[in-house]
């Protein structure tokens, strides 16, 4: 049998879906759209079942991405997901407004248990619930009450999940629901079942005045100057982690992977397969692992700003800045976390519900200068940048280093302002949310939270990962079969023979590369970029740096013959600065360097982005649009500044 | 004399008297903004906007365009 968890927002839901599940939980899409389906296996006394939990709303009538997908699975018997049962869950503490969506899913006629959640709040706040009332109202549901964040009332759940009746039933407002498809009929219909609801006499309550510490810490939390200092201060925070801690387990995985490929290569027998394996496969796989802490590590914050209530107040002092942009309050965390890593960025989009604002929040979000970008910039900045002082005390490099960001945060918002007059939206973004009450997050849900992100971008992105960087690591593997009677040549000159062995290895290297598929291909497609300033060798490092944008060094060190020891970047410095092309001039001159700075700022040299946009839009079609947008921006501005450097 | 939710100043009770048909009402009928209701805006955003309001122990935000559908009068 399938049951659905239903409810409002901020009634504990999802605490309440985490304790009947545990990990035994999936999370996917919805057929067609790119909201969170988390399925989830329990076990009553009698029976084992398929629990669904749907997000959250405040009714059947649609206006969100978000709520129409609920209300597409329960109006429509023919659905996949069309529930067989309905577990509801109320906030007891607010229980009149969250008993609307309730009536309106009892009218539909879904057998259904309601669960009066957050029983202890309730009583806290002096209201005492008629629930023998409750239950005259609606006598075809079963009720139980709970206190899913103590864990308490899991078994009473699942005993009566056993046990709900299914016997014909009164409406409780007696309207077909689905026949109500204008606004005013919609409100009509709302506000009838609302002045029923309250007039029940199902709540009495010792009048409080309501101003509680919530609104204590608001006026601190949402003030025009500390409100912004305090978020400040803890996106600061959020980035020390993402920016520097992450680095830790990062280095750890890229060594253990490194390990694991000499070690294949030194146990199986030489060969291709051999080679597949460990050059091809492990490194590819080791490319996704690579993410899993700054993404492990983004989440475990947005889930602890999420489950505090904190994070909707970010939204609150956000959300008149952002909206200009055709963003949202909620694209903040997003756009900003993108400066460490696009990737966890893009996927933190998810909780944007307006699905254009998300939209346009994805698109933008790899125009913010990401991490992989740094020693792009600073191997470029050292080289064509001089070290001077502005004034004495400006550093020049560090100057352009700053208008590098400042660039990519500029054209994030520029072209989010554009979108939002282009993506066609079929309703209305709007602004109307509840600020739930502060509570202190469960660390339970936060770790399922940084779990099951982790195991998306693991099995969903990272096939696509894997797959490319296969692909890529082979075409820059194998070449033609002339490139063996090039290597002979080579190996023929009396610069090959007086080398030393690391000399050799290097020289061998380099010509491999260049005469490799990608470096045909780099020589291949020089027309196309010489008007940037860049010859083909700068053109085989563009293409192999599309698996990362670092590795554009790597192959620079590699092409140029100077092994790939990032670490130590002089050598290659050295070398850069002394190329020159065939009528004698420097290769990479002011205009070579400022316009591939460009170029990087804007390209969208990263497959692994590519492919969790995909996975975030659910369609090839967004990503393969950022693809070329940004790749035009960045080859035009690319072309502007090398010409106007010249 | 009646006004707009978005103008009210902060703490002063007030009653919903009634919302202008939108593709938003239905929504803020949803949060129990209905008639005869009484909500109070409690604080506001750096720039005015949105304004959170309290009505039946919840706090809710808004943006003055959606509070602008609100009509109210004095508690």
């Amino acid at each position: 049998m399938k049951i659905a968890l239903l409810g409002n927002p901020n009634t504990g839901k999802s605490t309440v879906f985490n304790m009947l599940t545990g990990l035994r939980q999936q999370v996917g899409n919805f057929p067609g759209v790119t909201v969170d389906k988390k399925q989830g296996s329990i076990k009553t006394p009698n029976h084992t079942q398929q629990l669904l939990d749907f997000p959250g709303t405040y009714s059947i009538f649609a206006r969100s991405l978000d709520e129409q997908v609920v209300q597409d699975v329960l109006t429509n018997k023919q659905h996949p997901d069309f529930p067989d049962a309905v577990i509801y869950i109320a906030d007891a503490a607010n229980l009149e407004r969250n008993l609307l969506f309730f009536s309106q899913l009892y009218d539909l006629g879904f057998p259904i248990l309601l669960v009066l959640n957050m029983w202890d709040r309730a009583q806290r706040k002096g209201l005492r619930i008629n629930v023998e009332q409750l239950q005259k109202q609606f006598p075809a549901a079963a009720i139980v009450t709970a206190n899913a964040r103590v864990a308490i009332g899991k078994d009473r759940i699942l005993q009566a999940l056993d046990e709900l009746p299914s016997q014909a039933r009164t409406a409780f407002h007696d309207l077909d629901l689905t026949a109500l498809q204008t606004d005013s009929t919609q409100t009509e219909n709302t506000n009838a079942r609302l002045d029923k609801l309250r007039n029940l006499g199902l709540v009495q309550s010792v009048p409080t005045t309501a101003v509680n510490s919530s609104t204590r810490l608001d006026r601190i939390l949402t003030h025009r100057i500390y409100g912004y200092l305090i978020f400040t201060a803890v996106l600061l925070i959020i980035f020390q982690f993402i920016f520097s801690f992450a680095s830790i387990p990062m280095d750890f995985i890229d060594a253990q992977f490194v390990r694991l490929s000499a070690w294949v290569s030194d146990s199986l027998p030489e060969g291709l397969l051999s080679k597949l394996i460990s050059q091809g496969l492990i490194p590819g796989i080791g490319g996704v692992f690579v993410f899993v802490p700054q993404i492990a590590i983004l989440f475990f914050f947005i889930a602890l700003l999420e489950e505090s209530g904190y994070l909707s107040r970010v939204v609150f002092i956000m959300d008149r800045i952002m909206r200009p942009f055709g963003l949202n309050g909620k694209s903040v965390v997003p756009l900003l976390s993108s400066v460490a890593c696009a990737i966890p960025g893009i996927m933190s989009a998810r909780t944007i519900s307006d699905w254009k604002e998300r939209l346009i929040t994805i698109l933008v979000a790899p125009f913010m200068s990401c991490s992989a970008r740094i020693p792009v910039y600073t191997l470029l900045i050292s080289l064509v940048i001089p070290k001077t002082y502005i004034g004495g005390f400006i550093n020049l490099q560090g100057l352009i280093l700053f208008g590098l960001y400042a660039l990519g945060i500029l054209f994030a918002l520029g072209t989010a302002f554009i979108l939002r007059l282009l993506v066609r939206s079929g309703k209305p973004g709007f602004h109307l949310m509840e600020l739930p009450e502060y509570k202190a997050p469960r660390l339970y849900n936060v770790g399922i939270a940084v779990y099951e992100k982790v195991k998306i971008f693991i099995f969903d992105a990272g096939k696509i990962i894997v797959a490319i960087s296969i692909l890529l690591w082979a075409l820059a593997t194998y070449g033609p079969s002339s490139r063996d009677q090039k290597l002979k040549a080579l190996q023929q000159q009396t610069t090959y023979i007086q080398a030393t062995d690391l000399e050799k290895q290097e020289q061998e290297n380099s010509l491999l590369l260049s005469q490799s598929y990608i470096g045909h291909f780099g020589k291949w497609m020089e027309p196309a970029i010489a008007p940037l300033g860049y010859d083909w060798k700068i053109g085989i490092a563009l293409l192999s740096s599309f698996a990362a944008r670092e590795v554009f060094v790597g192959s620079l060190a590699t092409i140029y013959a100077v092994g790939d020891d990032t670490d130590n970047n002089k050598r290659l410095v050295q070398k850069l600065r002394d190329e020159k092309n065939e009528s004698g001039q420097v290769v990479y001159s002011l205009a070579t360097g400022a316009s591939l700075l460009v170029f990087y700022v804007f390209a969208m040299q990263c497959m692994a982005t590519l492919a969790v946009v995909k996975r975030e839009t659910n369609s090839w079609k967004w990503p393969l649009l950022q693809l070329v947008f940004m790749g035009f921006v960045a080859y035009l501005s690319a072309f502007i500044v090398y010409q106007l450097l010249i | 004399m009646s006004q707009t939710l978005d103008s009210i100043s902060l703490h002063q009770l007030v009653e919903i008297s009634a919302i202008a048909s939108s593709a938003i009402a239905p929504k803020l009928s949803e949060m129990g903004l209905t008639k005869g209701q009484k909500i109070k805006a409690i604080f506001k955003a750096p720039f005015g906007d949105p304004i959170a309001y309290e009505i039946n122990g919840n706090i809710i935000s808004m943006r003055k365009e959606e509070a602008m559908q609100v009509e109210v009068h004095m508690a």
